[in-house]
């Protein structure tokens, strides 16, 4: 079980973040928003706007140069190196790259984070078989990244990333690199698992998708937050 | 056939090893070799010295010097007869003028010596194994009989035997921590090159919730199984190496500075192990310090 002491806080919560690469110009100026717990939100705007960089922010890829990022309470500009593996654990995140390790299978790749979890193979090669079936992919479980199309990659990604049932689950334009039958048929898979409870937060810059969805949105433009939809499951 | 999830099990994270892993496990095996070679060498030379040592201990020489009307010849001759009855002393004999001026000969050459030159006698004493007499007893029972003689015990050639095995002793320690510093080092640079070229696979677990340590675990477990794989190889070959030596250097001069034996072969035993162990310390502590700067 993972440790939930001082979990009282929002799923996810900026206050006044500035973020930069570099000695680049600041990508994100002084962000502030909250997520509720349970809450479902697309981050939408242009290329390079920052989207990315606030789900890195998030799974504590980056760290901003001032402000507070939080996660389910805990303060991730402070928090100690050694504390982020069970945060992370929380978190599924699924890459805009998908970032499927190529060398092994589709069952190896979705069984990672049980294993990374410790958790005993017996008790969830189960799970992530019924999974991989879940999201179209029970009869591909053997088979290499190399050899699934795109729309088989990002529901295989998918898999990997909900396998553990996060409570947190940030997707990078998972839309991005499908067709429109294949994009309705993920963002379903993303709707059903925010029904049971999953905060679900996807970064995408498919405007028509976010606009048909009827999802809150959160909208970044000259790196601040011109647009933040409350949505039915409070912001 | 088809998958079947029921009897999957979890294998390696980490891709099959490629052609740079194959050249380390050359290496390292080569490394493992040399270590386990210079172990049964110093083993072995130290049973040469302890030999040289004891054969030494086990006899002293008497010079023997003519006195008054006494010859040399008939002055040894009494020692020897002297010596004989010492408490302590197996065997006692003079040896013969041609003995000793064949000894003579080494240093100053093979022509006859001047026959009216005093040159001392020697008498070669062998002492007792068990209850050996000391050279005081020896000195004792010649001055008692009047005789002008000097001990040598040897002493001299016995210190330089022990200082010549305990150099050949500190030599293989001083070989193995080189070596095993030079493996660490190999093993070392594997790792944080393994770390290099996997980045992708390391950031990813770690996203995945990977504490520092699950992914050095890794690089330990895959550094410690060629360690061992290496570390058999060379230890096969080294005790190889080692069986060739007894059984064809019997009757060469390097059997008499190296006498291996059957039981020195053991030291290979433990070299997988050892190889495996300093190969898993050096991949954890090289993966944790490299993982220690990563997001």
């Amino acid at each position: 079980m993972e440790d939930k002491s001082g979990d009282n806080g929002p799923a996810v919560r900026f206050d006044g973040v500035t973020m930069a690469y570099g000695s680049q110009p600041p990508i994100l100026n002084d962000v502030s928003f909250r997520l509720e717990r349970g809450s479902f939100h697309f981050l939408t705007g242009a290329s390079g706007s920052g989207k990315t960089t606030i789900l890195k922010l998030i799974y504590m890829a980056e760290q901003p140069i001032s402000g507070r990022v939080e996660l389910f309470g805990h303060d991730l500009t402070t928090l100690p190196r050694r504390e982020r593996p069970a945060l992370r654990r929380r978190i599924g995140v699924i890459f805009q790259d998908f970032r499927l390790l190529d060398h092994l299978s589709a069952f190896d790749n979705t069984a990672l984070a049980p294993r990374i979890a410790g958790r005993k193979a017996a008790a969830y090669r189960n799970d992530v078989a019924e999974l991989l079936a879940w999201v179209g992919l029970g009869s591909r479980m053997d088979a290499l990244p190399a050899t699934l199309a795109d729309g088989e990659k990002q529901r295989l990604a998918i898999a990997r990333a909900v396998v553990n049932q996060p409570e947190l689950l940030i997707a990078d334009e998972p839309t991005g690199n499908v067709d429109d039958a294949i994009a309705q048929r993920i963002l379903r898979l993303l709707s059903e698992l925010n029904r049971v409870g999953t905060t679900v937060l996807v970064a995408s810059h498919d405007e028509d998708l976010v606009a048909r969805s009827g999802i809150p949105v959160l909208h970044l433009s000259d790196g601040g937050l011109t647009r933040f939809d409350r949505g039915r499951r409070g912001v | 056939m088809s998958f079947e999830p029921a009897r999957w099990w979890p294998g390696s994270l980490l891709p099959k090893e490629d052609g740079t892993q194959g050249a380390l496990l050359f290496v390292i095996a080569v490394l493992a070799f040399l270590a386990c070679l210079s172990a049964i060498g110093a083993i072995a030379s130290e049973r040469a010295a302890e030999g040289w040592k004891d054969q030494l201990i086990g006899s002293a020489t008497v010079l023997v010097r003519a006195s008054g009307l006494e010859s040399a010849d008939a002055a040894a001759a009494r020692a020897a007869e002297t010596l004989a009855g010492v408490k302590g002393v197996a065997e006692a004999r003079a040896l013969d003028k041609a003995k000793g001026d064949a000894l003579v000969a080494r240093f100053i050459g093979p022509d006859p010596l001047p026959a009216d030159l005093p040159i001392p006698r020697l008498v070669a004493v062998e002492f007792n194994s068990k209850h050996p007499a000391t050279t005081a007893d020896l000195r004792r029972a010649l001055e008692a009989d009047g005789l002008d003689a000097t001990v040598e015990d040897h002493s001299l050639w016995t210190a330089q035997i022990m200082r010549t095995g305990a150099l050949a002793r500190w030599a293989a320690i001083g070989l193995f921590f080189l070596i095993s510093g030079a493996a660490g080092a190999l093993v070392a640079f594997a790792t944080r090159q393994g770390l290099d070229a996997r980045r992708d696979l390391v950031e990813i677990l770690h996203y995945s919730g990977a504490s520092d340590d699950f992914v050095a675990q890794m690089f330990q477990a895959r550094f410690a199984r060629m360690a061992a794989i290496a570390g058999t190889a060379g230890g096969v070959g080294a005790a190889l190496a080692g069986a060739g030596l007894h059984l064809f250097g019997r009757g060469q001069s390097v059997a008499a500075i190296l006498p291996v034996a059957w039981t020195d072969l053991v030291v290979a035993l433990p070299c997988p192990f050892v190889a495996a162990l300093i190969a898993a310390v050096t991949a954890r502590l090289t993966a944790r310090a490299v993982l220690k700067n990563s997001p």
